[in-house]
């Protein structure tokens, strides 16, 4: 018997269904990962298991857990079950704890809750849970409050109190996407363990194919509230027979840029020769010794107020038409340095220049129009209540409305792969997707030098990734732009870039072309990013065409 | 936690004196002269700038204000223009009825809201929910010293149960404490309302936050995650509402008092107003205006205890 | 369709549209005494019966609605005017001398309480519907200056403000052409709000006698002199109770309503 048997399993919230008969099974202390896109229904999925499927959605079919059905449970019951024969952990660990109580308390109250143990015995068993999810007595007291960890030290407090009555199945909805790539490796280690030495079931729900890959012996695929396809993990990762996770894995699969491409860059006079740097010759873009400090609060009331140095003396030039990555973790100060290059806050010391004039935020309009920049947020990055035409012509408030200012809007549009009939409809209208099209195409309009690149794909789900950065990769060949590229993900400067800085605590540690970086990394942070981050193995190859498979 | 205090005392040190300069303006600009106010129409010229130089009223403007700051100090506030007897003893007077009033009518709108927005976030969308949402719409509405007419209309004329006005003294505490019945409950009631709906949609946003998520995961019900998580993190809107409200009873009470002719705080500076008897206004205003910031001093102390992410800064 | 909108907007409308009548048409004259026809109560010649001067009350009321109205609405348009740049401008100043000081101003106009400080004005510069809505402007501008800055200080967290400031706008003008706009809708809320206050606020003044002064009609003075025959003709302290009862609580409603309406996590939808 399996432990947990989901059979043809639907929901659906008013008239739409948001999950189309799905079935899934899990054994006893496997690890199963569920694979999709956002809106693909994995999180719904695993609210079914919970019992905890939002007001006013209607389930049909049946979900076993240990061989009793659920969805036909009193709520009584199912509080009953939840934390204790399954637990769950979220996407958000900032937000995952309850502000006002210790640590301690939100790990007892699992035990309070079904064992009605006393406090101080509660308390006992949260210490030794605390302990065992790497978060020891002597550092980590059970006193503390949430804000007073990081991320990945709070996401553990979230698997402390899901497994302190170590259920039979504990469910991960993304927990590590919001996590940095090392503390992403070491939580997906320690869930990896307590699966392993706990003998606990792990339903891992998330978007990375790599993390899956790494993860779990089998694997489903959810496409728009179905399962597509299921199998062990590498034999379905090698031979996927839909053509949905084909595509998937094929947008994963961020290969690095191509030498045919490098050389025909070179030839066009696109990219400069990066294996031949003269720092001095020329550069777009110089950032010299660049430094941003912040006072702290003063510990004691008349103690100096100590700085955090955002930025600490950082140094490095762009070339004209060049492609250069900047990655770090959240934290290392790219923010800060992005802010003082676009010119909207000012350095506490150093320089930078911008086409050999000096970046500040007073600089002139002409200067400013040089450079121009897309955000990470789709939907954070246009005002709702203007159009697209008038969205992206307002950078033209730098050089001045042109004559052939709608020509140019048009043109725009249709660089970045829309219609130019697209210009009167308001950004709710468009996909996340094309929302950071559109965010080229005001950042292009201009025609800037420079274009920064500020995670500007982070938000996008792999296939719209994959279409935006050769999106980008085609605007920079047409137009002879710049890019520098800022993003906590590796293999996404990978595929991009040509030359790439590694910024850690303020500081740039490594430095070189992207190939040589991600091949023979010098610096030891490099080489624990490079390791930390997931990787679909290099020999699982998709890119061969499927096995003829006659069954 | 020291250092917190420390800053909150400053404020609360500067915003006080702040105040205290306003008001001294705001006093200075008020036209009609207090000597002539007092001798009446037709006192004689000289009459009046000896009054006036017995009041002090002819030192410099700078001077007058010290002194009055140094006498608010030492508690002494000055003689009335009209009743001719220390400010402070009048207002102390005064505040024996306003505020016991505001105390019993907060006691009374906190034990009404509470439980009622506490069921209605429990059972929202549901019948209970929509009668306390309802009631706290209206409640809102309603002009309280209309309320408060109605309230003798029915109770004191109609059907005799409570006086219709007027305030025994204490010296008579059971008669006393039933004048200030009807009184403390139009005060009240739209308070009342306006906490219980705060609290009601606090409590929602709580129950909308992830953590509220990660409760009912480990197995609590909703009433227990309700209770045991979103009560206490909805209680931070909650305290700075009851916080505005004392002061808003003390000083609220001006028109309530007007209703049952009761002799308090408001009705004194009412009186002490249109007769100009400023010293008198100048020193009930500046104690309700302490009232206030004292009281928004302590509601931040109270956040303090709530909220560790205050006390304890990561 | 949201039933609050509907109600709120319909007993708005209803206070507005007797307030709009009264200019040409009453019953009868709100002014005009007849001893003769003293506490009458609602009849088919009174609809709502008349007063101790043997005015008729419905009239009364709807003259008192423009009273009430033009005050409430006056007083909202000195708070929005002079609040609103004002907490625009500390939000996109934040951490400014000026935003501290703006603070700072705020928090010391919320340390008076209104009612008491709008009596010391209204009596300082004597009693008249003018004085009162200054009274109670003067209150509802640390309102919207806060409110504004609020909403605002969020905005200027977003990405298509910073994009903007990449396109070379200024603080002002990015605060004119984008933030503004997206506030608007809680700035429409926060003002349906005062408004109701502020007929409160007017009819508590004028029932202590420093609102409207004869012969302008007032609810609140309407009440102050029913007071005395409340046991004898219980009509008269009703009906313009109920007037302002129902006046606020469809402002109420409708701010509640627009508040739904306008909520930014359901705009998508809408527009």
């Amino acid at each position: 018997m399996s432990l947990l048997a989901i059979e043809r399993l639907g929901v659906s919230i008013g008239t739409t269904v948001v999950l189309h008969e799905v079935s899934l099974r899990l054994e006893a202390g496997e690890i199963l990962g569920l694979v999709g896109e956002s809106g693909s229904g994995k999180s719904m999925t695993a609210l079914a298991v919970m019992g905890l499927l939002p007001e006013g959605t209607q389930a049909t079919g049946s979900v076993r857990l240990a061989g009793r059905e659920i969805t036909t449970l009193a709520e009584r019951e199912l509080c009953r079950l939840r934390g204790a024969g399954v637990g769950m952990i979220f996407q958000e660990p900032m937000t995952a704890l309850n502000p006002l109580m210790t640590i301690g308390d939100q790990v007892a109250e699992t035990l309070i809750v079904h064992r009605g143990l006393a406090r101080s015995e509660a308390r006992r068993i949260a210490r030794d849970r605390l302990d065992r999810v790497g978060l020891p007595a002597p550092r980590f007291p059970l006193t503390l409050f949430p804000h007073e960890l990081s991320g990945g030290q709070r996401q553990r407090v979230a698997i402390a109190l899901a497994i302190a009555l170590r259920p039979q199945l504990l469910i991960a909805d993304e927990p590590t996407t919001a996590l940095d790539v090392t503390t992403q490796a070491e939580v997906l280690d320690l869930l990896r363990e307590l699966a392993h030495e706990e003998g606990m079931a792990l339903l891992l729900i998330t978007h990375d194919l790599a993390v899956t890959a790494q993860m779990a012996a089998r694997v489903a695929v959810m496409q728009d509230g179905r399962i597509v396809e299921e199998g062990p993990t590498e034999a379905l990762f090698r031979a996927p027979a839909r053509p949905y996770t084909r595509a998937l894995l094929a947008a994963a699969r961020l290969a690095p840029l191509s030498d045919e491409y490098l050389d025909q860059g070179k030839a066009t006079g696109a990219f400069s020769c990066q294996e031949d740097p003269k720092p001095d010759a020329g550069a777009l873009l110089r950032v010299e010794d660049a430094r941003r400090s912040y006072r702290l609060p003063r510990p004691a009331l008349f103690a100096p107020a100590p700085a955090r140095h955002a930025v600490d003396g950082v140094s490095f030039a762009l070339h004209p038409g060049e492609s250069l990555g900047l990655v770090g973790e959240s934290g290392c100060g790219k923010s800060t340095l992005t802010r003082a290059i676009l010119g909207l806050d000012p350095l506490s010391g150093g320089r930078i220049t911008l086409a050999g004039a000096p970046v500040s935020p007073r600089m002139p309009p002409a200067q400013r129009a040089a450079v121009q920049v897309v955000f990470q947020d789709p939907y954070g990055s246009f005002d709702p209540r203007q159009t697209v035409a008038r969205l992206i012509a307002e950078p033209f408030h730098l050089t001045g409305r042109p004559p052939d200012a709608e020509a140019r809007i048009d043109a725009a549009l249709s660089d970045v792969g829309l219609s130019p009939a697209d210009r009167d409809r308001y950004i709710h209208e468009f996909s996340g997707g094309q929302r950071q099209r559109l965010a080229i195409a005001r950042a292009l309009i201009i025609r800037p030098r420079l274009i920064v690149l500020d995670e500007a794909v982070s938000a996008l789900d792999v296939r719209v990734r994959a279409q935006v950065l050769a999106l980008l990769a085609r605007l920079q060949a047409a137009h002879g732009l710049s890019y520098l590229f800022i993003s906590h993900d590796l293999s996404v400067v990978r595929a991009v870039t040509t030359r790439c800085l590694v910024m850690q605590a303020g500081k740039i540690v490594e430095e070189g072309p992207t190939a040589d970086l991600f091949t023979a990394p010098r610096h030891p942070y490099t080489r624990r990013l490079l390791a930390a981050t997931p990787r679909l193995p290099e020999t699982w190859s998709t890119l061969d065409p499927p096995p003829a498979s006659g069954a | 936690m020291a250092r917190f205090l420390l800053l909150r005392t400053l404020s609360l040190a500067a915003s006080l004196l702040a105040a205290s300069l306003v008001i001294f303006a705001a006093i200075e600009v008020v036209p009609g002269d207090p000597a002539s106010y007092m001798l009446g129409m037709n006192a004689a010229p000289d009459t009046v700038a000896a009054l006036r130089d017995q009041l002090g009223l002819n030192e410099p403007l700078g001077w007058r204000y010290l002194h009055w700051l140094a006498g608010l100090l030492q508690g002494d506030f000055g003689i009335s223009y009209t009743y001719k007897t220390p400010v402070s003893g009048l207002i102390a007077e005064r505040l024996a009825l306003s505020a016991p009033l505001a105390g019993l009518a907060l006691i009374l709108s906190t034990a009404l809201a509470l439980p009622a927005g506490l069921i209605a976030a429990a059972r929202r969308g549901k019948g209970a929910d929509l009668a306390v949402t309802g009631l706290a719409q209206i409640g809102i509405a309603v002009p309280n010293f209309w309320f408060a007419m109605m309230l003798v209309a029915l109770f004191a004329l109609r059907w005799q149960l409570l006086p219709a006005g007027g305030f025994p003294g204490w010296a008579h505490p059971a008669a006393a404490l039933r004048a200030l019945i009807l009184p403390a409950i139009a005060l009240a009631l739209p308070q009342a309302a306006i906490l219980a709906r705060i609290l009601r949609s606090a409590l929602i946003e709580a129950m909308a936050q992830d953590y509220i998520r990660t409760a009912r995961a480990k197995g609590l019900s909703r009433r227990a995650a309700l209770t045991r998580h979103a009560l206490r993190n909805a209680l931070i809107p909650v305290l700075t509402v009851l916080g505005m409200q004392f002061s808003f009873l003390l000083a609220g009470a001006i028109i309530i008092e007007n209703v049952f002719y009761l002799p308090g705080l408001g009705r004194l500076i009412f009186q002490a107003i249109t007769q100009r008897d400023l010293i008198v206004v100048e020193s009930a205003v500046m104690l309700l205006v302490v009232a206030v910031i004292v009281v928004s001093f302590v509601t931040d102390l109270a956040y303090a205890l709530v909220d560790p992410r205050l006390r304890r800064p990561a | 369709m949201r039933p609050a909108l509907l109600i709120g907007a319909g007993l708005s409308g209803l206070a507005v549209a007797a307030a709009a009548l009264s200019l040409v048409w009453t019953p009868w004259d709100p002014a005009a005494m007849a001893i003769g026809a003293r506490l009458q109560p609602p009849s088919a010649t009174h609809w709502m019966g008349t007063d101790h001067f043997g005015r008729d009350i419905l009239s009364m009321l709807m003259a008192g609605a423009r009273t009430s109205l033009a005050v409430a609405l006056a007083a909202v348009a000195i708070g929005a005017g002079i609040g609103t740049p004002l907490g625009l401008a500390a939000a996109a100043s934040r951490g400014s001398l000026l935003d501290a000081t703006l603070a700072r101003l705020n928090d010391l106009i919320f340390a008076f309480p209104a009612l008491v400080t709008a009596i010391l004005i209204t009596a300082t510069l004597g009693p008249s519907a003018l004085n009162a809505t200054l009274a109670i402007g003067l209150f509802n501008i640390p309102v919207f200056a806060r409110t504004a800055r609020g909403a605002a200080l969020s905005l200027w967290t977003l990405d298509y403000i910073r994009a903007a400031r990449v396109a070379g706008k200024g603080r002002a003008r990015i605060s004119a052409e984008h933030v503004l706009p997206n506030i608007a809708s809680l700035l429409i809320v926060q003002a349906t709000i005062q408004a109701s206050l502020g007929i409160l606020a007017e009819a508590g003044l004028s029932y202590v006698g420093l609102g409207a002064q004869p012969p302008t009609a007032s609810w609140g003075r309407m009440l102050a002199e029913a007071q005395t025959m409340v046991a004898l003709a219980p009509h008269v302290a009703l009906f313009p109770g109920l007037a302002i009862v129902l006046t606020v609580l469809g402002l109420n409603l409708l701010g509640d309503g627009l508040r739904d309406a306008l909520d930014p996590r359901l705009r998508g939808r809408l527009t």
